[in-house]
């Protein structure tokens, strides 16, 4: 192996993993993330959620499906980096357009394979989230050791002004409902169904394109809109996105939430939910290390149990809610708040995400359910 | 033990699938098993019925009633009337417990009975049953399915074909087996294969169906409660394509080359389906066709009933499925049943998996000469290999090495590669056939596909040659890629990086001393050099959850794995840094002990010796050690991760085996309770130091190795068939004749009685020899007299240096000849004088202690004119242990296992040979409807695959239940044809006379007629096939016999003689091909005549006869 085919992957407390470049050859640092999801790394990849994260996979064969022109959650990657057990030799698809290795090295994102993905989740696991870094241009170990130890911490970044689009747009593309059979979806009619308007923490095609399909006009709008503005546009609804970073940062944006409410049904997912949940008085703190994957069971007022996709390193405190908010839905695995509810401020959120992709289908209905609430004015079906 | 009361019902019937069958094997007692203990815990009372003896699950511990009788709805109405179950669990038993359900509930028993069904109602596994059921509900809920019509008429046919395009496959209506149906790629072959299948239906009718051959296939493993929560427990994926049953297909979990979208579409399809068919609880598998051009899913078939493929998704997830089901069944909620592995979080999620498992099917062709061996829509193979590696061709390679049919891992077959040329690399490499024709489907394909590969086919051309996904085939010819690497390198020039990679690829020390130092028994020097360099494995837990939780559970394999390390101190980074601890084996510190397992289950070795692996276990951990198993085979209850203190999924070689010795360092190993498997490990584990437990390697070798143990016989004066050992023809030749024909022959060191054969001639010798040299190349031929009209008698007797206990006496049914695993036996023997019994006795523990045996021996023994002679002595577990143990309720393995242990019988407190209150008789089942062509008479090589038990105070009902749950139920009246060789016509004519006398009318073809009418019985007499219609075969076709006694003579297989046999088999009339056989048919027909049958629990039988 000569120099140029190694690449280290550094922890901040010093864990140090060899492996081999993927990618863009470079350097990275990043909040180190690990993901459960079996399939999906492109939507992962593409998820702005992830945005300045280091993303570990713990699924070993990655790239086997190489990289398509639909999966995309949002126009580019916004993970900083992409570690996995073993890049794929070969794409393998009726979809692909092209291979994991080459779709990093075209946006000059810095990956690395061959690493023992398990011992790395696992230390995470023991040790809690950290910074790391990439280094896979011919740096040493003790480069990349410095450059993580050194890393700035993303958690204090604008992560939501960073992945946020600039101006608001409209967005009219449907889900195709190849994909989800056995869903009867309404004939698109968006110019003539309810305006939702669309906060773009970070927000993901899927969220958009499940609202389209249901009958929506979707309207996106920066993170950082006003409550007035957002009103001005006359929704008769509002969704918060997900998003990337600590919600605590945000206090402006949840400023203009206390705003809306109780003006407009509200709908927050994963970020979108942890800022609704703090405008209604509650506080979010960091989890140990996340929840990210596609197979989190959540137990709700539903009458079973939905098998969720998931990505967050916040969730919020059920504590300190107002009296008015009711904690919905529960996790399974270790009892945090996925889900909250104001019958009289007509808002309701879940910590996990809906619109999956990837992760499976289980709670697409919350998107029928945010309908009828703005069609209807209720949330009372929830 | 929480009450039941308040609950709807409190007692569960639960049906086992009886004897292992192609199709049905050990998975079902793992899941069945596993509902027993699942439901006892819940308070439940539990009622089980099954007809094999050999299974954890009718151990009296593990239900509060069980029953060993037949599976027929005759004999489960007279349980159910005894014991007045409230419910019936019919999802654990395999397609035979769904099917007997339905045929109770058919019956109006479940109804007179008031037993309600738990898991599945009758409805529903209607609708997943019929196939056009089936196809019309998917139809109706908008869910794709192949297009396909049932059509009466060759036009319609063709018309049909027209409009979905070819190739397409013909399913008649009706019948059995898919006889008559087949593939047609054009409109010609349509016209053919649809006139036949048109003719061979009763209804006139056959299903033409849309063709998805060549399809990506996939399995989804569903869950669902009460509640309506639904998981998907595993996705597989099969390499082979469609048009290979999954049975047979080489199976890896979980999905490797779907998006998540094309994913989530099939669960969600999945979910639809058990909607639509109306599953309420329990776990289901649907299958899938995907068309690899567009992505286009098909709905194939679901199965609503614990499965292969579910026990098979239970061991690649953790996820017991087979528990879960039964729980979901009786009403608790998936959130409410907590995940054992994690324990923290409920089992109402799905399993993450962080590594790659495949699964290799074992297949038993040799042993059925004249069986096709293409592989279909018709399940072939007996067994399954399962491995688990962080990477597909990791797993790959363990999985191959761990079948146990000479392969070290991947890679072309030796002598078939290039670099395999004496010439070296810079040899030629062979022509390849081009464009490269198909690969058949045969079960060397892979093989066929790696000597491709290897020669320098393109990846592209063997994807579309194999049917194989263009990704698995690059992983493929990555790992050629590889071969030749080190195919440059001797041991000496081999690199550090080299080696870690190969190791990491998951080749074999055994591979790599191949390739690099010639011969495979360079294995020693690579591991050496491995070890010298710090390259081990590490082993990792199976914990549901890709390591997001802790997991409490023990269940590991190994992986080679890159580096990692922990800081160094600041000052000195770089110097101070040590190795991140990458293993999660975590050993503990008490004594240990470790289980070698048995692999896969093949002919004349399976699931009797996982129940005595996991009675090792269990007598281990009640004397305080903790227990370590060792395994392959995902069928298994050994491969529970709850039978053993700690589980390694690890093939069983003598690299993987001690690679966990040297992290375990067990106190003791026991090889004597897997079978062959772990006793050919024992010499090597043995010479590395290892500590073997109980009967020594020596002692193995002493009784496996002819002449010393001859010599040893002859020490003892103890009588056996006079015998040679020849290494050329002459040499037979001149044996034999010494001898005197007939002489049994056969390669030493085979298992099962593979290649064996009784010659009658020295014509018959010439021939027989080029067949065994190519079964054991190298080997020599041992050459024995062949005892005629012999009775055989088995005996298992454990011994602990000091003392024999004999364990049970067993007379053979059929006559000497006939392999043990084929005969059925009778315990106590029936036909046996004291006299003999006595001298076998003291053979028996004259043998147990001259050879020092320390636990469990089983000693075969063939008595012919008053003279007792020994056959052989394999000083291990043997087949008939579970047997007996049931019988008798000493538990033999377990007794084994203390001994090995260190503890005498005296102190276990087993001083005298258990006394055996009525007769059970153990009857063999043998595959012959699942392997059209193979010739059906009994004989010295074992073919059979699994046992039943049948008991009661009389012989002869005993035999009667034994053949009823074999399938071979005795008929009381109509017919029976008579057709038998010369030597056998005196001893048929008393055979026919009872018969007569019993009421049957008696036909027979000229010669035997001629005999019978010489002695006075009237008989109708009917053609040979030869002699033309109406024939013999035209009257059993015709249902007019109902019994049809045909003995064969020797090798010289008359085509009368098979025509008969076959169509015996193929319609199902009782086939019975040796005398003695007959004259115990004869016996249970009487008895049955007499006295109907009737049951009784084990639990019963211990109380009144004072056993246990």
């Amino acid at each position: 192996m000569s120099v140029k085919d190694l690449a280290y992957l550094a922890l901040a407390d010093g864990t140090l993993f060899p492996g081999r470049p993927l990618g863009a050859c470079g350097r990275r640092t990043g909040e180190a993330v690990f993901n459960t999801s079996m399939t999906g790394y492109q939507e992962i990849l593409t998820d702005p959620s992830y945005c300045r994260q280091i993303v570990i996979m713990t699924a070993p064969q990655i790239g086997n499906t190489g990289l398509n022109d639909e999966d995309d959650e949002s126009e580019r990657i916004w993970a900083a980096g992409f570690v996995v057990r073993r890049a794929s030799l070969s794409v393998s698809s009726w979809r692909a357009t092209g291979s994991l290795h080459d779709g990093l090295a075209a946006q000059n994102i810095v990956g690395i394979t061959d690493v023992d993905t398990r011992s790395l989740v696992r230390h995470l696991r023991e040790g809690g989230a950290q910074h790391g870094a990439i280094v896979s241009d011919g740096g040493g170990a003790e480069e990349a050791l410095a450059l993580a130890r050194s890393a700035p911490d993303i958690n204090r970044m604008d992560l939501v002004g960073e992945v946020s689009c600039a101006a608001p747009y409209a967005w009219t593309a449907a889900a195709d409902a190849a994909w989800y059979p056995g869903v009867a979806l309404p004939a698109v009619s968006g110019a003539a169904g309810p305006h939702v308007v669309v906060y773009d923490f970070g927000v993901k095609r899927n969220t958009l394109r499940l609202l389209v399909s249901r009958g929506c006009r979707v309207t996106v709008v920066p993170a950082r809109t006003t409550a007035e503005a957002a009103l001005a546009l006359g929704p008769d609804g509002v969704l918060l996105s997900n998003g990337p970073g600590d919600p605590a940062t945000l206090g402006d944006i949840v400023t203009e939430i206390g705003r809306l409410l109780g003006r407009v049904p509200v709908f927050g997912i994963c970020l979108g939910h942890q800022l609704l949940g703090t405008a209604l008085g509650g506080r979010t703190y960091k989890l140990k290390f996340g929840h990210r994957g596609g197979n989190q069971p959540v137990k709700g007022p539903e009458p079973h149990v939905a098998i969720s996709s998931q990505n967050h390193g916040y969730a919020l405190d059920g504590a300190d809610l107002a009296p008015d908010v009711a904690v919905t839905h529960l996790s399974l695995n270790d009892g945090s708040v996925e889900g909250i509810r104001s019958e009289s401020r007509r808002c309701f959120s879940v910590q996990y995400h809906p619109e999956a992709a990837p992760g499976p289908h289980d709670a697409a209905g919350l998107f029928d359910t945010f309908v009828a609430t703005v069609v209807g004015g209720a949330t009372s079906e929830l | 033990m929480p009450s039941t009361a308040g609950r709807p019902f409190h007692s569960i019937l639960i049906i086992g699938s009886g004897p292992i069958i192609i199709g049905q094997a050990c998975e079902f007692d793992y899941s069945g098993a596993q509902a027993c203990k699942a439901l006892r815990r819940e308070g439940y009372r539990v009622i089980l019925v099954n007809s094999n003896p050999a299974t954890i699950m009718t151990d009296p511990e593990l239900a509060d009633v069980t029953y060993i009788e037949p599976l027929t709805v005759e004999i489960l109405e007279k349980i159910i009337a005894r014991e007045r179950p409230d419910a019936l669990l019919p999802t654990v038993g395999g397609q035979t417990g769904l099917n007997l359900a339905m045929a109770l509930a058919a019956a109006g028993v479940l109804e007179r009975y008031g037993v309600r069904m738990l898991g599945a109602s009758i409805a529903a596994i209607e609708v997943a049953e019929s196939r056009e059921h089936f196809r019309q509900a998917m139809l109706s809920a908008g869910i794709p399915v192949p297009q396909g019509r049932t059509v009466s008429a060759v036009d319609e046919a063709l018309a049909f074909a027209a409009e979905i395009g070819y190739p397409v496959l013909v399913r008649p209506s009706f019948t059995m087996g898919g006889s008559g149906g087949g593939i047609a790629h054009d409109a010609a072959g349509l016209r053919a294969v649809a006139e036949g299948g048109l003719r061979a239906s009763p209804m006139g009718q056959v299903l033409i169906e849309q063709s998805v051959l060549g399809w990506k296939e996939y399995e989804l493993e569903v869950m669902r409660d009460g509640a309506g929560n639904f998981v998907v427990v595993c996705s597989i994926e099969n390499l082979d394509a469609m048009g290979v049953h999954t049975g047979d297909s080489i199976t890896v979990a979980p999905a490797m080359t779907l998006t998540d979208r094309e994913y989530q579409r099939l669960r969600d399809l999945a979910r639809q389906v058990m909607d639509v068919v109306g599953i309420q609880t329990g776990g289901s598998n649907v299958q899938f066709a995907v068309d690899p051009a567009t992505g286009r899913p098909l709905v194939i078939e679901m199965n609503p009933r614990v499965s292969r493929s579910s026990a098979l998704a239970s061991k690649a997830t953790g996820f017991p499925i087979a528990k879960i089901a039964a729980l979901v069944a009786v009403g608790r909620n998936l959130d409410e049943i907590p995940n054992d592995i994690t324990r923290q979080t409920p089992a109402s999620f799905e399993p993450s998996l962080d590594y790659v498992v495949v699964k290799i099917p074992r297949f038993a062709f040799e042993k059925f000469r004249g069986v096709d061996p293409t592989l279909g829509p018709q399940m072939k193979s007996v067994g399954e290999v399962m491995a688990i590696g962080d990477t597909f061709a990791a797993a790959l390679n363990k999985a191959l090495r761990g079948l146990e049919i000479g392969l070290d891992g991947f890679g072309p077959r030796p002598g078939r590669a290039p670099w395999d040329r004496a010439e070296g690399l810079d040899a030629a490499i062979p022509l390849l056939e081009m464009p490269l024709p198909p690969f058949a489907p045969l079960p060397d394909r892979l093989q066929a596909v790696a000597e491709a590969l290897a020669a320098g086919a393109t990846e592209a051309d063997v994807a579309a040659a194999s049917s194989y996904d263009p990704w698995f085939v690059a992983e493929l010819a990555a790992l050629i890629d590889l071969q030749r690497r080190l195919a440059g390198q001797g041991l000496d020039t081999l690199s550090e990086e080299l080696l870690r990679e190969a190791k990491q690829a998951g080749l074999s020390d055994r591979q790599i001393g191949r390739l690099c130092g010639g011969n495979a028994e360079a294995e020693a020097a690579v591991r050496e050099l491995r070890k010298a360099l710090g390259i081990r494995p590490v082993f990792r837990r199976v914990d549901t959850c890709a390591a997001e939780f802790e997991a409490f559970t023990p269940y590991l394999y190994s992986a080679y794995v890159p580096p990692a390390w922990r800081a160094g101190n600041d000052a000195a980074p770089e110097a101070d840094r040590s190795p991140l601890d990458q293993d999660e084996a975590q050993p503990g510190r008490r004594s240990k002990v470790m289980v070698l397992g048995g692999g896969p289950n093949r002919i004349g070795q399976g699931i009797e010796f996982d129940y005595c692996c996991v009675h090792a276990c269990q007598a281990l951990s009640a004397l305080g050690h903790e227990t370590i198993m060792v395994n392959c085979n995902p069928e298994t209850v050994s491969t529970d991760y709850d039978t053993a203190d700690r589980l390694y999924f690890e093939p069983l070689t003598v690299e993987d085996v001690l690679a966990i010795c040297d992290l375990e360092q067990p106190d003791g190993v026991l090889v004597q309770f897997g079978g062959q498997t772990p006793l050919n490990l024992a010499r090597a584990l043995e010479a590395a130091g290892v500590p073997i437990w109980g009967t020594s390697p020596e002692t193995i070798d002493l009784a496996e190795d002819r002449e010393r143990f001859g010599a040893l016989l002859r020490r003892l004066d103890i009588p056996q068939p006079e015998a040679g050992i020849a290494h050329t023809l002459a040499e037979a030749e001149g044996i034999a004749a010494r001898i005197g024909y007939p002489v049994l022959v056969r390669p030493s060191y085979v298992l099962g009685g593979r290649a064996m054969a009784i010659v009658f001639g020295q014509g018959d010798l010439d021939g027989y020899l080029r067949e065994a040299a190519a079964a054991a190349p190298g080997k020599p031929i041992l050459v024995d007299a062949y005892l005629e009209d012999a009775v055989e008698v088995d005996v298992d007797a454990l011994c602990d240096g000091e003392r024999v206990v004999i364990g049970g006496v067993m007379q053979h049914i059929e006559e000497a000849g006939v392999h043990s695993g084929d005969s059925a036996m009778v315990l106590p023997p029936y036909r046996t004088s004291a006299y003999h019994l006595g001298v076998i006795r003291d053979y028996t523990e004259q043998i147990g202690l001259a050879l020092g045996v320390r636990g469990l021996m089983n000693v075969q023994y063939a008595v012919k004119d008053d003279v007792v002679h020994v056959l052989e002595v394999n000083p291990r577990c043997s087949r008939t242990a579970p047997f007996i143990s049931k019988a008798t309720g000493l538990p033999l393995a377990r007794v084994a296992a203390e001994i090995a242990a260190g503890r005498s019988l005296a102190q276990i407190g087993v001083l005298a040979e258990p006394v055996v209150d009525g007769f059970f008789v153990k009857e063999a089942v043998l595959p012959f409807d699942k392997m059209p062509g193979a010739s059906v008479e009994l004989g010295p090589e074992m073919r059979s695959t699994g046992e039943v038990m049948g008991h009661a105070s009389h012989f002869g009902h005993a035999f009667a239940k034994a053949a009823l749950a074999a399938g071979q139920a005795l008929p009381t009246s109509g017919t029976v044809l008579l057709t038998v060789n010369d030597f056998d016509k005196g001893a048929a004519a008393k055979i026919a006379r009872d018969l007569h006398k019993a009421g049957f009318s008696l036909m027979a073809t000229a010669g035997t007629a001629d005999w019978l009418e010489r002695v006075g019985l009237p008989v109708a007499r009917i053609n040979k096939v030869s002699e033309g219609s109406p024939h013999v075969a035209d009257a059993i076709a015709g249902g007019q016999v109902q019994l049809v006694i045909s003995t064969p003579l020797g090798r010289t297989a008359f085509a009368d003689g098979q025509a008969i046999r076959r169509a015996a088999v193929a319609h199902r009339v009782l086939l019975l091909t040796t005398l003695s056989a007959a004259m115990a048919s004869v016996t249970g027909i009487r008895a049955l005549q007499a006295k109907e049958l009737t049951v009784r629990s084990l639990q019963e039988h211990y109380r009144l006869s004072g056993g246990r």
